[in-house]
């Protein structure tokens, strides 16, 4: 899982079938420390995240089939699984 | 899954039989500002998207499992087309 700040959601109108009745977010991935990285992302989110919360991103299509209790492999990979309230490290406390 | 734009059309008459009735597109990988990631690829189209159509694509194991009785060879597929980015300031 990488840690990931919530920028924005997508309207979608035609989809895969897969796709159907979810949420998706455009994430990027963030350090610990609260810095904002390249490489967006796009999401399903399945723990009412918004924009502009510090969520934790899996990106493993087995374990998403898991979460949303599906009985086949979907093209799905990306899901949202938390939102983070704060992280504690060695060097500091950060409060989201 | 992530975004991309699609750039153009790939035609080959001769491939895996798998593939058939596939329609491959040239896909470009872009963040929410349209600035490209990396290299260009080869995606498998599984929502009549067209050039120019900013989509999103799933890759890896995941990308072969198109519907439940059809697997393709690919390993980047796209699942939909985007409508509108709601984005906010950061």
């Amino acid at each position: 899982m990488i840690l990931c700040k919530v920028i924005g959601s997508i309207v979608s109108t035609i989809k895969h079938e897969s796709y159907r009745n979810k949420k998706i977010m455009i994430v990027r991935p963030i350090t610990p420390d609260g810095k904002i990285k390249s490489g967006t992302m796009i999401a399903i989110d399945t723990v009412r995240a918004g924009e502009g919360d510090t969520v934790l991103v899996m990106s493993e299509g087995r374990s998403t089939m898991d979460i949303l209790e599906l009985k086949n492999r979907e093209p799905l990979r990306s899901i949202i699984v938390g939102v983070v309230d704060r992280i504690d490290t060695i060097s500091n406390q950060l409060q989201i | 899954m992530k975004l991309g734009r699609i750039q153009g059309k790939v035609w080959a008459t001769a491939k895996d039989p798998k593939l058939n009735n596939c329609t491959l597109y040239i896909l470009q990988p872009v963040d929410e500002g349209e600035n490209p990631i990396g290299m260009a690829q080869v995606a498998v189209d599984t929502v009549s998207s067209r050039e120019g159509d900013l989509v999103y694509w799933v890759g890896g194991a995941e990308a072969t499992f198109i519907s439940p009785d059809r697997q393709v060879p690919s390993d980047v597929t796209i699942v939909g087309l985007v409508d509108r980015l709601d984005l906010k300031k950061l």
